[in-house]
C-alpha cells in the first residue's frame, strides 16, 4: 500500500514528467538518465513517439523496464555517461536525479555534450517549507520530494533554483526554458521573479543547451 | 540431400505438441566456405532444427546459437541422451521465444559433432574421418556457415539472433559482420573476447584429452576406443567453471556420497566428486573429443576488438540492431564486467541497447536454468522488438 507521502510524490512526479514531455519534440531521440521504473520514457513513447533510452542504477528497476519493452541499461550518471558520443541524442534528461549524483557539475556537462538539449529537473532547496523547517524547527527538512532522514538520504548535492542558474552561468549554458512549480503542481514561470520562484517553487525543470553546440557529423 | 524429417513432440510441460523439423543443408565442395585461416573449406553439411512457421515475408525468423557443448536440439528431446532440449524453458509454444509466433532455427555449429561437418566427419579426400586434418575454425567461421543456411532459407534479415556463452559470441559476430541482417541481438552471459583465465581453463581441458593414450593424435575413430578419460576430465574441470562456489556449497557442501564415513581411499567419497564424475562420463557418450578441442580453440581465438583495430566500438559502428545484453551476478566465467564492456562499446556508437544483470547464484549455468527474471527480460525485449518490427501475434507482418 502506498503511504500518503508516496501518493503525493507520485502525483508530483507526474507533473514533473508532464512538464518535461511538453519540452520534448515529437519523434526525437531521448536519453533518460536515472529513469527509474521507466514512467517518463513510457510517457514520452506514448505521447511523443520518441526513440528513448534509459540509464538506471537499480537492477530491479532496470529489469522491470526491459521486461516492459523499454531500452534501458544498468548504470549510473556519474560513471556511465562518459561512454556516450557527442550529440548522440536530441535530449538528455535528468529527472529529479542531479541532487543524488556525486559530481553534479560533471554530470551536467556530460548531459550537454551527449544531448543537443539537456532537460534537468530538481527539488528546490529554497522552497518556503524547507526554509521554514530550518528556521522554525531547526531540523533538516523532510518533505514529499525529500522523504529521507539526513542520515540515509541519497541526496548529497541539494541545490536551489538560484544555485542552479548560477551553475548554468558558470558553464556558459543557454537556459531555453525554465519552469518552477509549487507543491500542488501549479506552474510558476521563472522569468517573472526569480526570488519569488525560488521561494514558491517546490521543484523546477530547466531546458538547456550549449552556447556553441559541438558540431555533429 | 537428406530428407527433412518433421516430428511432433510434446513440449517440456508435456501439454502441447511442438513441431520440430530436423533438416540438413549440404554446401558442395565447389562452393566452399572461406575460413578465417585462409582455407577454402568444403563440402560442409549443416544439421539444423526448425520450430514454428516462417511467415510469408520471412520476417519472423529467430536464430538460436548454441554454446560449446550444446546442439541443435534446443527445444526437443536430445536423441542421444533422451533428455529435454537445453533451452526448453525459453523456447517453445507460449515461451519467451514463442514458436507459435516465430520461426526458430537452431543449427549445429561448424566443427560440432551432431550432424554438422566437424573433425569426426569423413574427409572426402581420404575417405576417413578428418581428425586433426580438420581446419582450425573460428567463431566467425561458424557464423559464415550459419549465414549460408540463412541464405538457403531465403531470409534477408533475421528478426533476432539469440545465444548464451559461446552462442553469445556468435550473436556478437553476427551483429558485427551482418549489421543489416540482424534486427535484434541478444548476447547472454558472454564476452567480446575470451579472457586469459578462460583460455587457461580450456588449455587444461585440451591437455587432458591429449594426454589420454587413446587419443592417438586425434586418430581414434577406427579403433573403436575413444579418449573417454581425457574428455571426461576436461568436462569435469570445465563444469566447475560453469557453477559458483555458493551453488556448489548449497548443492553438496561436504556431504558424503552414499556412505556414513570416509573410506580412506580415492573413491568418490564426497557428493561433489560423484557428481563431477557423472558429468564427465555422461558427456563422453554424446560428444566427440576432437570437436571439443576445435571448438574450445575457436572460443580462445575470439576477440571482436582485435578484429576491429583493437577498438570494440568499431565492431558495431553504424549498427541499427537493437541489443539486449544479459549477465548473471554469480557468473565468474563471463562476469558482468565483460558484458558491461560490450554495453560501453555499443553506447559509444549510440546503439540501441538494453542491459540487465540477473541476480542468481547458479554461476555461468544460470543462463540454462529456470530464472524467471531472465525470462521476463527476454519476453519483454523480444515482444517489444516484434511490435517495432511490425510483427503481429500470429507472426505475420502487420
Amino acid at each position: 500500500m502506498l503511504g500518503k507521502a508516496e501518493v503525493g510524490q507520485q502525483q508530483r512526479g507526474r507533473v514533473d514528467h508532464l512538464l518535461i514531455a511538453e519540452m520534448v519534440a515529437p519523434g526525437s531521440r531521448v536519453l533518460d538518465v536515472g529513469c527509474g521504473d521507466g514512467e517518463l520514457l513510457q510517457l514520452l513513447a506514448d505521447t511523443k513517439a520518441v526513440d528513448g533510452r534509459g540509464v538506471e542504477l537499480s537492477r530491479e528497476k532496470v529489469n522491470a523496464c526491459v521486461a516492459r519493452g523499454l531500452s534501458v541499461i544498468q548504470g549510473d550518471a556519474d560513471d556511465d555517461l562518459d561512454d556516450y558520443p557527442d550529440q548522440a541524442f536530441d535530449y538528455a534528461i535528468l529527472s529529479l536525479t542531479i541532487q543524488a549524483t556525486q559530481r553534479p557539475r560533471r554530470v551536467l556537462e556530460n548531459l550537454l555534450r551527449i544531448g543537443r538539449r539537456a532537460i534537468v529537473s530538481f527539488p528546490n532547496f529554497a522552497h518556503w517549507r524547507i526554509r521554514a523547517e530550518i528556521l522554525f524547527n531547526g531540523r533538516m527538512p523532510r518533505s514529499d520530494s525529500l522523504p529521507e532522514a539526513w542520515y540515509n538520504s541519497p541526496n548529497s548535492h541539494l541545490c536551489t533554483i538560484r544555485d542552479f542558474i548560477e551553475l548554468c552561468e558558470q558553464l556558459d549554458v543557454v537556459v531555453e526554458e525554465a519552469v518552477a512549480f509549487n507543491s500542488s503542481g501549479r506552474r510558476l514561470p521563472i522569468e517573472r521573479s526569480l526570488s519569488l520562484q525560488n521561494i514558491l517553487g517546490e521543484k523546477a525543470v530547466f531546458k538547456l543547451r550549449q552556447r556553441q553546440p559541438v558540431s555533429s557529423e | 540431400m537428406k530428407p527433412n524429417i518433421t516430428s511432433l513432440e510434446a513440449d517440456a510441460a508435456g501439454s502441447r505438441d511442438l513441431a520440430v523439423t530436423h533438416a540438413n543443408l549440404e554446401i558442395p565442395a565447389d562452393d566452399p566456405i572461406g575460413l578465417d585461416s585462409g582455407i577454402e573449406f568444403g563440402p560442409v553439411n549443416i544439421a539444423y532444427n526448425t520450430y514454428g512457421a516462417l511467415n510469408t515475408d520471412k520476417s519472423n525468423a529467430i536464430l538460436i546459437c548454441h554454446a560449446l557443448t550444446g546442439d541443435q536440439h534446443v527445444a526437443n528431446k536430445q536423441p542421444l541422451t533422451g533428455k529435454q532440449g537445453w533451452w526448453t524453458h525459453l523456447v517453445g509454444p507460449g515461451k519467451p521465444i514463442d514458436t507459435d509466433r516465430y520461426f526458430v532455427i537452431c543449427p549445429n555449429i561448424l566443427g560440432g559433432c551432431l550432424g554438422t561437418t566437424g573433425p569426426a566427419s569423413i574427409n572426402p579426400e581420404t575417405g576417413l574421418p578428418y581428425g586433426l586434418k580438420f581446419p582450425v575454425i573460428t567463431i566467425g567461421d561458424m557464423v559464415e556457415a550459419q549465414a549460408r543456411l540463412i541464405d538457403h532459407l531465403g531470409i534477408d534479415q533475421l528478426f533476432a539472433v539469440v545465444g548464451g556463452s559461446m552462442g553469445g559470441m556468435q550473436v556478437l559476430e553476427w551483429a558485427s559482420r551482418y549489421k543489416d541482417r540482424v534486427y535484434a541481438a541478444v548476447p547472454i552471459a558472454t564476452a567480446a573476447w575470451h579472457s586469459s583465465q578462460n583460455i587457461a581453463f580450456h588449455e587444461v581441458g585440451r591437455q587432458a584429452v591429449m594426454a589420454d593414450p587413446n587419443w592417438l593424435r586425434g586418430d581414434y575413430y577406427s579403433g573403436g576406443v575413444v579418449p573417454r578419460n581425457g574428455l571426461a576430465v576436461a568436462r569435469m574441470a570445465a563444469h566447475i567453471t560453469y557453477l559458483s562456489e555458493d551453488a556448489l556449497h548449497e548443492k553438496f557442501g561436504r556431504n558424503l556420497q552414499d556412505r556414513a564415513d570416509r573410506t580412506f581411499s580415492f573413491d568418490a567419497d564426497f557428493q561433489v566428486e560423484s557428481y563431477l564424475r557423472h558429468q564427465g562420463s555422461t558427456f563422453v557418450d554424446r560428444f566427440d573429443a576432437n570437436s571439443y578441442l576445435y571448438i574450445t580453440r575457436a572460443m580462445d581465438y575470439f576477440d571482436l576488438a582485435a578484429e576491429n583495430n583493437d577498438v570494440l566500438a568499431n565492431a558495431f559502428r553504424g549498427t541499427r540492431t537493437r541489443f539486449c545484453v544479459v549477465s548473471f551476478t554469480s557468473d565468474w566465467l563471463y562476469p558482468t564486467r565483460e558484458s558491461r564492456e560490450i554495453v560501453q562499446a555499443l553506447n559509444a556508437v549510440a546503439a540501441n541497447v538494453s542491459f540487465v544483470e540477473i541476480e542468481s547464484n547458479a554461476g555461468h549455468d544460470a543462463f540454462l536454468l529456470d530464472e524467471p527474471e531472465f525470462f521476463a527480460t527476454i519476453r519483454g525485449f523480444i515482444g517489444s522488438c516484434a511490435q517495432k518490427r511490425g510483427l503481429t501475434s500470429a507472426g505475420k507482418e502487420a
